[in-house]
């Protein structure tokens, strides 16, 4: 963006064999200094389709997108669903790179075909909500086109700023983490236009693809986890977390919300029934699952869709808010601004521990999401920046955060497991990168006690290098339950990857793709600053118990440590 | 002995929320189960006031028992 200048370049033998995240992080960790400034002209913001994006498989639309992070300051991937992956991958396209950064005021865009990449100025979008960008863009342009944009938080550089991806319904999905969005803020590139024209992708092997196909998707639509996420979506968690006794409640102060039920799948479903919504929905073309929703609103008018266990919970159980519609209305003004409804959500709980608002303030959520955040007052700013940016300004101590990221859904005290991946995680405190509560608590994958330190760096070592694997395939992480319990799913997604490319996998090799992944991530991080003393949890968990069990976090500094043994 | 039984997701369709029931001493979880027409197979976790449980796990007065089906997400 230095030179406003686009280049087509061939693929380097050495990144033929990457996708998705193993793409993003391998090119991050090739071209960006480790201690740049994530705002500055050296920090690169990566977007990759996975290995299979593009293709008939299911579940394979997943789009990457990577650089250093704004929030934490270390590698960073975030994915989402959308169509943007897999327009990307027919355009022929492995990854499109963003460098540099313009001088002067001017905003751009990118518009992406198969011959290559142009750069436009833009200013009828500028500070206008994604809504506005995605149903302005849909006017303007030909055909059904991807579009990447970011809302006025990336704009303003925000800390929590996503970047957002339009689905097929021209609703939003979110490469939500670590502020992503702040990155393609700092290029001044506001949205990116994807069309493939009529090219189409090559599959090496047509016949054996079709068949490990067929298997692949049988073996997710049969699994019977894939029944209870259809209905209820992810949401389904909250009264079974709860029920654990690890839902972090009030700023992580108990484990358990009084309001659960009114939060939680059942009752989402009942409404999303009443209202004439649609509790089954893909996020991508293709996907088989359907885990999200179009949740309507009292009149029966669109109000959210991809209506998240994360999102429900931040501003629920941890903020105490129980109204469904309030924590609906805030969701969609954090799709339209552009902000991570994680770390977003989280900051609120650190902002009501500090009397900015009482606990269950939904309406103070909303007002303080449209009329701080989304104009950039000081307030707003603070709040944009995340949990960690509000617990600093206004001395809180009990600040839920790992690498200064904000911790999800689980309560790392209950769900010991978890703990470990948030500790770990080369990305900061993430629960995807290594979902230890499938077997903590959901008992896939095996049975490990939740309140018990045993096997649980084990647990979280083996799920972070599978799940760095899957992340570079396209794939949704959600057939990684499939792939958990059924036998015949992970060869079939070999099989996959193999008819694609006419090559030879083993299940060795994606083990040893997984490994050496977080092994180039964690290479980056200690480069940048990062030591062991950053792979520890907040010290609140260490002497505060969390009821009902009343467990605190116990792990010494050598056993968290154990976990880089491999 | 009285149990408090608690179902969700699809398991209450047909049944109930949460209840109060009166059960033999010595009653097992799966026989709660059974007894409630639930498919077996299709349950994924069960708790006793907040633990998990295996299905062959007998209960006591005043538990609270919690029966999922097979459950995900992220």
């Amino acid at each position: 963006m230095s030179t406003l200048t686009a280049s087509l370049e061939e693929v380097p033998a050495d990144w033929a064999g990457h996708g998705g995240r193993g793409l993003t992080s391998t090119i991050v960790a090739a071209e960006v200094p480790p201690t740049c400034h994530p705002l500055g002209p050296h920090n690169k913001l990566v977007i990759a389709p996975g290995l299979l994006s593009g293709t008939p498989a299911a579940n394979s639309g997943r789009l990457s997108v990577g650089g250093k992070s704004p929030l934490t300051g270390t590698i960073k991937e975030a994915n989402a669903g959308g169509t943007s992956a897999q327009l990307l991958a027919r355009c022929g396209c492995k990854a499109l790179i963003l460098e540099g950064q313009p001088q002067g005021d001017a905003w751009y865009s990118l518009a992406l075909t198969p011959d290559g990449v142009t750069i436009n100025t833009e200013t009828e979008l500028i500070g206008k909500g994604n809504f506005e960008v995605v149903d302005t863009l849909s006017e303007r342009l030909p055909n059904k086109q991807g579009i990447i944009t970011i809302g006025p938080a990336g704009e303003m550089k925000m800390a929590s700023a996503n970047v957002s991806i339009k689905d097929s319904d021209g609703h939003l999905r979110s490469a939500g983490r670590g502020g992503l969005g702040a990155i393609m803020g700092s290029k001044r590139v506001k949205f990116i236009t994807i069309d493939p024209k009529d090219r189409k992708i090559d599959i090496a092997n047509p016949d054996a693809f079709k068949e490990a196909n067929k298997v692949f998707s049988k073996a997710l639509i049969d699994n019977p986890i894939s029944q209870a996420l259809a209905q209820y979506g992810t949401n389904v968690l909250v009264n079974i977390i709860n029920e654990a006794g690890g839902l972090p409640t009030r700023n992580f102060t108990t484990g358990q919300f009084e309001g659960h039920d009114k939060i939680s799948g059942e009752a989402m479903y009942d409404r999303i029934k009443e209202r004439g919504g649609k509790p089954k929905h893909g996020c991508h073309p293709g996907c088989v699952i359907q885990c999200s929703q179009i949740y309507n609103d009292i009149n029966g008018k669109y109000k959210t869709s991809g209506f998240e266990y994360e999102s429900i919970w931040a501003m629920g159980a941890d903020c105490c808010v129980d109204d469904l519609d309030q924590i609906a209305e805030a969701d969609s003004l954090m799709d339209d601004l552009g902000l991570d409804s994680i770390e977003t959500s989280v900051a609120m709980g650190v902002a009501m521990e500090a009397g900015v608002l009482e606990f269950g303030d939904g309406a103070g959520i909303c007002r303080l999401l449209k009329d701080e955040v989304g104009k950039g007052t000081g307030l707003g700013r603070i709040l944009g920046g995340g949990a960690g940016s509000v617990g600093r300004a206004f001395g809180v101590s009990r600040v839920p955060v790992v690498k200064n990221q904000a911790i999800p859904a689980y309560d790392p005290r209950a769900v010991k497991g978890i703990g470990i991946t948030y500790a770990t995680s080369t990305m900061g405190a993430d629960h995807t990168m290594g979902y230890s509560v499938a077997t903590n608590i959901l008992k896939v994958g095996g049975s490990v006690d939740p309140l018990s330190k045993e096997g649980q760096v084990e647990l979280s070592r083996n799920l972070q290098i599978a799940t760095a694997a899957i992340d570079s395939t396209g794939m949704c992480l959600f057939v990684a339950f499939a792939a958990l319990d059924d036998a015949v799913c992970l060869p079939a997604l070999i099989d996959l990857i193999n008819a694609r490319f006419g090559i030879a996998l083993t299940g060795d090799d994606v083990v040893n793709l997984g490994k050496h992944i977080l092994k180039t991530e964690k290479a980056f991080n200690d480069a940048a600053g990062f030591s062991k003393s950053d792979d520890r949890l907040p010290e609140f968990f260490e002497y505060e118990p969390l009821p009902p069990h009343n467990v605190v976090w116990d792990f010494s500094g050598e056993e968290i440590d154990s976990f880089w043994n491999f | 002995m009285k149990i408090t039984v608690k179902l969700f997701a699809f398991f209450r369709e047909g049944r109930f929320i949460e209840e109060v029931r009166e059960y033999p001493d010595k009653t097992t979880v799966s026989q709660v189960i059974t007894g409630l027409g639930i498919d077996i197979n299709a349950v994924g976790v069960t708790m006793i006031s907040s633990r998990h449980c295996a299905l062959d796990a007998p209960l006591q007065e005043g538990d609270q028992l919690g029966i999922f089906p097979l459950i995900g997400g992220g």
